[in-house]
């Protein structure tokens, strides 16, 4: 498992783009910095060989937790709608979407 | 059918989404439903409300597993991933679906014809919510604002993935209607493409000659005909060939088909794939049915269309027409077959029942009634049995359908066909004859074309009553 | 009064609830206006629950476990109809439509929510300095923090404002404010505690669980939330384990382990206290063994790219489009990035871009999918030493209780406060927090038990003889 290139500015702001963020410039700068330094702590991760161990996505060993297809009640839509910022025609408003998905 | 010019050959692989029918969503108790007035089928987890949890619909597990055994998948242990992405209809900003490890893994569908077109996956994820945009031209290009309604979010859906094994709009389109078919005899879907419950997404590249490496490709998104299915390839492949002969590229994206100009438009320039940054999703658990479980639901599996054909194909007797065989493609499709097969079982000339079932039955049932198969069943007894001809036979099935139900014997009485007695029946052809002798010369002669011209005289004469069999039956004898 | 005790007396009728509610009250407006350990006091909404309880009581009707208990509940626990924030902007002013599952077994319990406690900013912190409504003060030393990112929670219940309180732990969050607050914290196994309803940080380590002032309360509350869960995925199949009953089984014949990779690093006077608990559980019976478990100090770096990368997508939902906090802009896109921007603390965006960045295209297999097996080096290197000990002793913390302001310039020095306490998570591990004395600046130690998957039993009979030894 060999290293990861270390991150850089340029990461940081396309990270931001991904996750909705809007970064000053100096916040893109700080955070570069911060978030460097705790990806240098992993590398010491990325010098082991993990190869044989499977992942753990939880610690439980549960499988196949199901429900009946049964209806049960939903919610009362005034209570949802009334916690919205912005409603139309009992629907929630947004502005305009420019181009779909991402 | 267009045709691509030179030796240009389109590639093309479909996605179809289908909604299954369970009662709930997948992941909470809301009913899944069409229509419904906006968000009143909603709840904290199919909202994605901070705090909640998805719980995994049984029914919806036994349905994917249905649609995998109809397509000969792979069924493995799978684990769901989540799909990051914003978009207002998508109440969490990820999607729950499946990545490496799908229910379904590789499978194949075979076309009527024969040919045989690779599945990749079907695997299951929850819908989107629906948004509707504002202002401009109602689209989404020019749209000031949108209004996004959540009571389809969280609907079961499984993704249906083909090999890039197509070659043409047309074939496409039989790929479609067959794995529409099948959604449909599983079971699972009821493949209302009007309604949404099936979507086909096209990923449609072209290429010089069949061992050219594949071109860039387009994705068009949400066709719901499988008319747009096969216009809309057409159109995207000769798109893409009259840039290319232009000497252009052809830009990586996605696009839209707009039925009413007929043309495809872009939706979105995919420069690199959108990092969806996949990774399993940490509020379920994986799955791994047993195989006691899977055999138990291949054991419950209906037969499938391409079987139920054979059958079909089988009790015609010897080789079925060219027309036959569109009759059986026909009633299979609709799943009206099981009249023919109930038919065939109580004794009745496969071909007549196959006639009357894809002619007459799948009509009067287009405009609503119904019609159980025993009554069909004595009808078409009755129409061999000389007792009413096939006109009156039809009309009687009319009657029956729009009726929902009834007993033929009694309908027919009403509606005044006796059976026609042979003698009567022998003085309207003698009467009939005299009245034509050169037409009759011409018959005598070998004209086989003049039977239309005497069978419509005789049946006007007798208002449709008599037999068009014992007319044949008469002429020939009376020939010679 | 215990918890315990002042449930039986309600029951009994020989209390009223409204007096216990009112006493508490009063606590809370004494102390709370220095300490900020509530963002919001129900004491309206207290009261009347507490006239229910009494007139259940007068008329002969059964009353739960709880029976007029006063509870603070952290603020990222769904309260139906009540503000719950998460202390962030983003959520300001939040109602949830629905009770967490926990909110109905207290309720069911006879326990009465007197007011929602103080936060870091959903649960990402170890200081609850990263509040939206500004710190809480630690109640031994209020120049200093109680510790996060439960530290409303463990204020409260260590000012003694209410006996009980709910926290939420992920790598700490109970057991690191519970050292620093003088109290007993416990985080129970993973799937033990209903997560539906507790507003998710990172799915596959969150769990809820109490704090009180004695191993016997929490102990109570802990049998009141903990069992199945069938709105949860991630709950195990069992029914709430018999806890208080056993209390007082003692210790006799469990071996305990010593281990130095849980200890070293800590202060002295911490290391003494955890010396002096090995002692007490060794005058009770327990054969204590010194041990290492060495794969325990990549615990850290393991958690900062799993928690961050299940928070990123966690937090995703947050765009201003149907809750929380909304600024306008000319498009959706620009709406979300506008909304998180205003909504979200620094520490909240470090988080979800580490995260992010972690589960990126390129990346995900060298930080996310290596964590993930880094974890199961962990699993099972606790399984390996499991199988020679019953149990596992070491600190809670590093330090004592740090100054307000003391680190908040570097991030990763407020991480390191968690290192005992995350691997815990990582193995989906029960462990306890209990009072082991002070330091010289008076300050509390806490010392920590760890014990196998569904150990809550042992785990606090060996916690209940050290409360004993040194009171």
């Amino acid at each position: 498992m060999s290293d990861p290139t270390p991150l850089s500015a340029a990461d940081v702001a396309k990270v931001a783009v991904l996750a909705r963020l809007n970064l000053t410039d100096e916040e893109v700068e700080r955070f570069t910095g911060q978030l460097a330094s705790i990806l240098g702590h992993a590398a010491d991760l990325a010098a082991l060989d993990l190869s044989a161990l499977k992942v753990t996505e939880h610690p439980l060993e549960l499988i196949n937790v199901l429900r009946s297809d049964e209806v049960r009640p939903s919610l009362d839509r005034a209570e949802v709608l009334s916690q919205a910022p912005a409603v139309a025609d009992h629907r929630f408003l947004v502005p305009q979407i420019v181009g779909e998905e991402g | 059918m267009a045709e691509l010019p030179d030796d240009w050959e389109m590639v093309v692989g479909l996605e179809v989404h289908t909604e299954l029918a369970t009662a709930t969503k997948l992941f909470c108790g809301c009913a899944n439903a069409f229509g419904g007035e906006p968000n009143t089928n909603v709840c904290p987890v199919c909202l994605g409300l901070p705090g909640s949890l998805p719980v995994l619909n049984e029914k919806a597990v036994e349905l994917a597993i249905r649609i995998g055994l109809a397509l000969h998948c792979q069924i493995a242990p799978s684990v769901f991933a989540r799909k990051n992405y914003f978009y207002p209809d998508q109440p969490k900003d990820y999607q729950i679906s499946q990545y490496d490890k799908p229910i379904n893994g590789i499978g194949h569908l075979d076309l009527p014809d024969g040919t045989r077109v690779l599945v990749e996956r079907a695997h299951m994820e929850e819908d989107t919510g629906k948004t509707t945009h504002l202002g401009g031209t109602g689209r989404i290009h020019g749209a000031d604002e949108s209004i996004v309604d959540y009571n389809r979010a969280g609907v079961p859906l499984v993704e249906i993935v083909s090999g890039p094994d197509i070659r043409s709009a047309e074939q496409a389109r039989r790929y479609a209607a067959e794995l529409r078919s099948i959604l449909i005899a599983t079971g699972a879907s009821d493949g209302r493409m009007e309604e949404g419950s099936m979507r086909v997404d096209a990923n449609v590249s072209v290429r010089r000659g069949p061992d050219a490496p594949f071109g860039t490709r387009c994705e068009i998104k949400n066709l719901n005909s499988l008319r747009s299915v096969q216009r809309a390839i057409d159109h995207e492949a000769l798109r893409q060939v009259l840039l290319l002969e232009d000497g252009q590229t052809i830009v990586q994206e996605t696009r839209h088909w707009d039925e009413d100009a007929g043309r495809t438009q872009t939706l979105r320039s995919k420069e690199e794939a959108y990092d969806y940054r996949y990774f399993p999703e940490p509020d379920l658990v994986p799955l791994a049915p047993s195989d006691e479980q899977i055999d138990a639901i291949r054991a419950r599996l209906p037969a499938m269309p391409a079987e139920r054909r054979r059958t079909l194909v089988a009790l015609m007797g010897e080789q079925a027409t060219e027309s036959q065989a569109d009759q059986i493609a026909s009633v299979v499709d609709q799943g009206i077959d099981r009249y023919v097969m109930a038919a065939a079982a109580a004794g009745v000339a496969a071909p007549l029942a196959l006639a009357r079932v894809a002619n007459e039955l799948a009509g009067a049932l287009s405009d609503g009634g119904h019609l159980d198969e025993d009554t069909m069943v004595v009808l078409l007894q009755m129409e061999e049995a000389g007792e009413v001809s096939a006109t009156q036979s039809k009309a009687v099935l009319a009657d029956l359908v729009a009726d929902g139900g009834g007993d033929p014997r009694a309908v027919a009485k009403t509606k005044g066909f006796e059976q026609m007695d042979a003698g009567a029946l022998d003085a309207v052809l003698d009467a009939v004859i005299a009245e034509n002798p050169d037409a009759w010369q011409r018959y005598v002669e070998g004209d086989d074309k003049l039977t239309g011209f005497f069978t419509g005289k005789v049946m006007a004469a007798t208002k449709g009553q008599a037999d068009g069999k014992a007319v044949n039956a008469g002429l020939r004898q009376r020939r010679g | 009064m215990s918890a315990r005790r002042i449930a039986a007396e309600v029951a009994a009728g020989n209390r009223r609830a409204i007096e216990v509610v009112e006493a508490s009250l009063e606590e809370i407006s004494t102390h709370d206006g220095e300490l900020h350990a509530f963002t919001e006091v129900h004491a309206e909404a207290a009261r009347e629950a507490a006239r229910g309880i009494d007139a259940a009581v007068a008329e002969g009707r059964g009353v739960g476990p709880l029976a007029g208990v006063p509870i603070g509940v952290k603020d990222n626990i769904c309260q139906r109809g009540r503000v719950t924030s998460c202390a962030s902007k983003i959520l300001d002013g939040w109602r949830p439509p629905y009770d967490a599952t926990v909110v109905r077994s207290l309720e069911a319990a006879g326990a009465i929510i007197i007011g929602t406690t103080n936060m870091d900013e959903f649960a990402m912190g170890s200081s609850t300095e990263n509040s939206a409504y500004g710190p809480t003060k630690n109640p031994v030393d209020p120049s200093r923090v109680p510790g996060g990112s439960s530290g409303g929670s463990a204020a409260a219940v260590g000012a003694g404002m209410v006996p009980l309180s709910l926290g939420s732990d992920t790598g700490g969050s109970i057991r690191q404010p519970a050292a620093f607050c003088g109290v007993v914290g416990v985080k129970p196994t993973y799937g033990l505690v209903s997560r539906y309803g507790l507003v998710a940080f990172a799915s596959s380590l969150d769990q809820v669980g109490p704090f009180a002032q004695s191993v016997e309360d929490a102990a109570l509350l802990l049998e009141v939330i903990a069992g199945h869960d069938p709105l949860d995925s991630t709950s195990l199949d069992v029914p709430a384990p018999m806890l208080v009953d056993r209390l007082d089984d003692g210790v006799g014949g469990l071996r305990v382990g010593l281990c130095r990779d849980l200890i070293e690093g800590a202060s002295p006077e911490i290391t003494a206290a955890v010396t002096a608990s090995a002692e007490l559980l060794a005058a009770a019976g327990a054969e204590i063994v010194e041990m290492s478990i060495p794969e325990l100090h990549y615990g850290l770096s393991a958690y900062y790219l799993i928690a961050p990368a299940e928070a990123s997508s966690n937090l995703a939902r947050y765009d201003g489009v149907r809750y929380g906090l909304r600024v306008d802009a000319a498009n959706v896109a620009e709406m979300n990035a506008a909304s998180r921007t205003a909504g979200f603390g620094d520490e909240v965006k470090r988080r979800i871009m580490l995260g992010t960045y972690a589960l990126s295209a390129g990346y995900y297999d060298a930080y996310y999918a290596q964590a993930q097996r880094t974890r199961t080096l962990i699993i099972n290197a606790f399984a390996d030493a499991y199988r020679s000990v019953d149990l596992i002793l070491g600190a809670t913390t590093p330090t004592t209780a740090f100054g307000l302001g003391a680190k908040v310039s570097d991030p990763m020095e407020m991480y390191l406060s968690d290192v005992f306490t995350i691997p815990t998570n990582l193995a989906g591990h029960p462990a306890i927090s209990v009072p082991a004395g002070s330091d010289a600046a008076g300050l509390p130690i806490g010392v920590q038990l760890l014990g196998p998957a569904l150990s809550e039993e042992r785990l606090l009979r060996a916690a209940a003889v050290i409360e004993k030894g040194r009171s």
